[in-house]
């Protein structure tokens, strides 16, 4: 069972270290699609080879990847179309040509719709290779294989990916081709998805490309840091993904994927820059703010005095808030109740100055 | 007379059927301090990006030190407006900057304590070296601009061509940029830069284009920056819309 654990961690780590840069383009919905197409390549090449083990499958793949990203480019081109459109029927076309050709002329070989769709990681350490003298699965050899390659690309082209990723204009100008760039990441996306197809299938590769790197995403502030937290974050989800498909007796890649949400929930809510503390921030600004209103009102105020009603419907304020507002304001000791309604104190005064000074108004 | 360093001659360019440009004929002088202005949809962006080859014209030719775009550009230093790249994208501005040496790089090499210390300069040049470790996306408009320059400054290029670098920016940024300029023509660098205040021109620039879909003047600011010809830019536009 440790091999399923092996096959599964070295999918999410091949995987995430191209869905880092796919994240960073924007590309995740492309992934998805040539995930899905590539069952193309892998029909076609099984035709003219009539072997299910024979390497062509990952090169029909590998090429049929490409053709995908090239329709979707070229559609996008005629500026007719948006992206997502043109992901939308160049994907479904070639994935549901794949489909007829499985059930008109592959019926009886095994080419197993299900298994390439949902995938199924407990099969992988049945298919087995000698790879210097150890009985390894194959899943693991070919996805460590890719691993190394996926690894050498991004170090070799590191300074090219991040310069065409970031600014593509300037990296022309300097003299890199992005669309070299581009169509390298691309076949490599989809060898790689290949390659997982037996251990995660097509539908949830998706996820093994992109969740990682996107709850990387919202933690650092550094290219090179983003892949080592994407790792870690691979590394965690299929970790828990194996334990939690083990313990429940449930699809290991499908637990892999919900872990990898919850994750990207939980860091996403309570990250210090994260969505929680954003909106705690917030709503602490707009009290202050709120009181800090209420007090430049009656510093515009003659005799520095507004009655209570006047204040509420100024802004509009229930009984419910303006008592909060209030109250708070009277126990800082800035305001004081009299039979007027509330004055301003000297205190809340020297604040409505800083205020001023804060928000840049003019003074009164 | 001094040379020309980029030459355009009968240069039109549409997207989809709306012409964008028609018969431009223009001359940028070396060493000048050359403003692009014109009204919105005046095609100026699209004249930048057509020489620095980056669309397809339908007719006209581009010559930039006498040569075809594509093999001068690694001698342009472009600053492309704020909004061209994505500020979220997790790098720090020493990061950024530094991308102003790949050009001098190639493929595969890495950057070294030279280029280091070169990107520390262009900071320093633009006031920037306390941010040298900020990430991109927390930083202020006129601070994205100031690293954009230092970045085209990394480059040292002898030319540099910038698309509204002074829109949206602070006072202070905006003076630091234009002495920067000032300061590098100098050194004999030339500048192409697209312009939107017409208040500033004649305090900023030596030579002006004024342009609305093509070039209604050209020349020194004594020669092109008169009434009658901003009127016609901009009048134009007026009448039509």
């Amino acid at each position: 069972m440790i091999e399923v654990w092996f096959v599964l961690i070295v999918t999410a780590l091949a995987t995430s270290i191209l869905g880092v840069f796919l994240v960073l383009k924007g590309l995740s919905m492309t992934t998805d699609a040539i995930s899905h197409t590539i069952l193309l390549g892998i029909v076609l090449a099984f035709f003219i080879t009539q072997d299910l083990r024979s390497p062509w499958l990952i090169i029909g793949a590998g090429l049929i990847g490409l053709l995908t990203v090239y329709l979707i480019q070229v559609i996008i081109n005629t500026r007719l179309i948006k992206q997502d459109a043109a992901i939308g029927i160049v994907f479904t076309a070639l994935f549901a040509l794949a489909i007829i050709l499985v059930s008109r002329y592959a019926d009886n070989v095994h080419l197993d719709l299900d298994v390439v769709l949902m995938g199924e990681v407990l099969f992988a350490p049945l298919n087995r290779i000698e790879i210097f003298g150890f009985s390894v699965p194959n899943a693991l050899w070919q996805l460590s294989l890719l691993l190394v390659i996926n690894c050498g690309f991004v170090a070799l082209f590191y300074k090219e990916l991040k310069l065409s990723t970031f600014d593509p204009t300037y990296a022309y100008i300097a003299g890199f081709s992005t669309t070299l760039i581009y169509y390298l990441l691309m076949t490599l996306v989809s060898i790689t998805a290949v390659t997982a197809f037996d251990a995660v299938g097509s539908i949830l590769v998706i996820n093994f490309f992109v969740a990682p790197a996107l709850t990387a995403y919202l933690l650092v502030k550094r290219l090179s840091h983003m892949i080592w937290v994407s790792f870690i974050f691979a590394f965690i989800n299929s970790t828990l993904g194996y334990l939690a498909g083990d313990h429940l007796d449930v699809s290991m890649s499908g637990a892999t994927s919900f872990v990898a949400f919850i994750v990207f929930m939980l860091v996403f809510l309570l990250n210090p820059k994260g969505f929680v503390s954003t909106k705690v921030k917030q709503h602490n600004q707009k009290k202050v703010f709120a009181r800090a209103m209420i007090l430049m009102l009656m510093n515009e105020d003659e005799h520095r005095t507004i009655s209570r009603r006047g204040i509420q419907s100024h802004f509009n304020l229930d009984d419910k808030s303006f008592k909060k507002h209030i109250e708070h304001l009277l126990l800082n000791g800035y305001v004081e109740q009299n039979t007027d309604g509330y004055t301003l104190t000297r205190r809340g005064e020297e604040y409505t100055h800083y205020t001023r000074i804060k928000y840049e108004l003019p003074a009164s | 007379m001094t040379r020309n360093i980029i030459e355009v001659s009968d240069l039109s360019v549409a997207y989809a059927h709306n012409p964008v440009i028609w018969h431009i004929n223009l001359a940028v002088k070396a060493n000048s301090r050359t403003a692009v202005v014109g009204p919105n949809g005046a095609g100026k962006s699209t004249l930048i990006k057509s020489i620095m080859n980056l669309n397809k014209p339908l007719s006209g030719k581009v010559e930039i030190n006498g040569k075809k775009p594509k093999h001068a550009l690694k001698n342009i230093a472009y600053v492309p407006q704020k909004g061209e790249v994505n500020w979220d994208f997790p790098t720090t501005v020493l990061d950024v900057v530094l991308m102003g040496r790949y050009v001098h790089k190639g493929w595969f090499k890495r950057m070294n304590k030279a280029d280091v210390a070169a990107a520390m300069d262009a900071l320093s040049t633009m006031k920037m070296e306390a941010f040298k470790d900020r990430q991109i996306s927390e930083l202020s408009g006129g601070q994205r601009q100031r690293v954009f320059l230092a970045r085209a400054i990394c480059h040292d290029a002898d030319f540099y061509i910038m698309d509204e670098p002074l829109q949206g920016i602070d006072i202070t940024t905006e003076k630091l940029i234009i002495d920067t300029i000032k300061a590098l023509q100098a050194k004999g660098k030339s500048f192409l830069v697209v312009h939107h205040n017409l208040d500033t021109v004649e305090e900023y620039f030596d030579h002006v284009i004024i342009l609305n879909k093509s070039v209604i003047a050209q020349g020194t600011i004594e020669e092109a920056w008169k009434k009658e010809n901003i009127d016609k830019a901009y009048d134009d536009r007026s009448v039509t819309t």
